[in-house]
């Protein structure tokens, strides 16, 4: 059982290089995902089921999908369409292709034939994990959901429209002008009579 | 050297996993399951951080039109 993990290794180190030697940014997320998904398959001989499971559904379900939603958006354009006819055409997925089927083969081959306790030195089941993070890790825990509701108001507050914030500047009566003249007022035009327009 | 404000997070992510990979490896190597809870807290840990940077990147493409990290490098406050 040793084999499969040197496997994962390998496939993990390969994609890995691939991932920051590529030019296209769509590329790196392919080889990118595949990386973490050979990652998981390492974690998985290692003897950590239930991380390897969080692995595929956190960092490989949701995080890479924000990466490809955000390089989405940054390319719309009118180049957009020519890229896409560009990324259509060439060889670029046999790659990722080929390093996802080694990977699927192994973990075929591990579902199999071997049992879990086969080839770890210590295999520790998601029930010792859960007793440990709801025991003495709990007061982490609840830093991880602060975190976590930080992390949701700032991307919320970041991504809210620019467009308000420039009207709120111009505005000459508005606090947001009180604001942006760094507290002064006279420069701002706080006080005087608004325009007759 | 890349200064893509994408790949600068990709990169950070790859570490942030590599960091992981250490702490299951140890923690399985032990038996103990804190190396695991470890990466559990790294996992939450990235997932706000990736939030947060995407937003900071699409905010300073609106600003700059530009993904490169030095056009950044003239703001004040």
């Amino acid at each position: 059982m040793e084999v499969a993990f040197y496997i994962a290794a390998i496939v993990a180190i390969v994609s890995t290089v691939l991932t920051i030697t590529r030019l296209n940014a769509v590329h790196a997320l392919l080889y990118l995902i595949v990386s973490l998904l050979a990652v998981a398959v390492v974690f998985y001989t290692m003897g950590a089921p239930l991380v390897a499971a969080l692995e595929v559904i956190i960092y490989a379900g949701a995080i890479m999908v924000l990466f490809v939603f955000v390089v989405m958006m940054l390319n719309l354009g009118k180049s957009a369409a020519i890229a896409e006819v560009q990324w259509m055409q060439g060889n670029i997925w046999v790659g990722p292709v080929l390093l996802s089927a080694v990977l699927i083969a192994e973990i075929v081959y591990l579902i199999l034939r071997a049992r879990l306790t086969e080839f770890a030195s210590g295999v520790v089941d998601p029930k010792q994990v859960g007793l440990a993070l709801y025991g003495p890790y709990l007061i982490g825990v609840e830093l991880a959901s602060m975190l976590l509701l930080g992390a949701l108001v700032g991307a919320c507050h970041l991504g809210r429209p620019v467009h308000e914030k420039a009207e709120a500047r111009y505005d000459r009566n508005s606090d947001g002008a009180r604001a942006h003249s760094g507290g002064n007022l006279i420069r701002s035009g706080a006080g005087r009579a608004p325009d007759a327009t | 050297m890349r200064r893509n404000l994408i790949f600068i997070l990709m990169s950070i992510e790859i570490m942030l996993n590599g960091t992981g990979v250490a702490f299951v490896a140890a923690g399985s190597r032990w038996g103990q399951p804190d190396g695991q809870i470890m990466f559990l807290f790294i996992l939450a840990m990235a997932a706000a951080e990736v939030s947060v940077g995407l937003a900071l990147v699409l905010r300073l493409y609106h600003l700059n039109n530009s993904l490169d990290a030095d056009a950044a490098s003239e703001m004040r406050g």
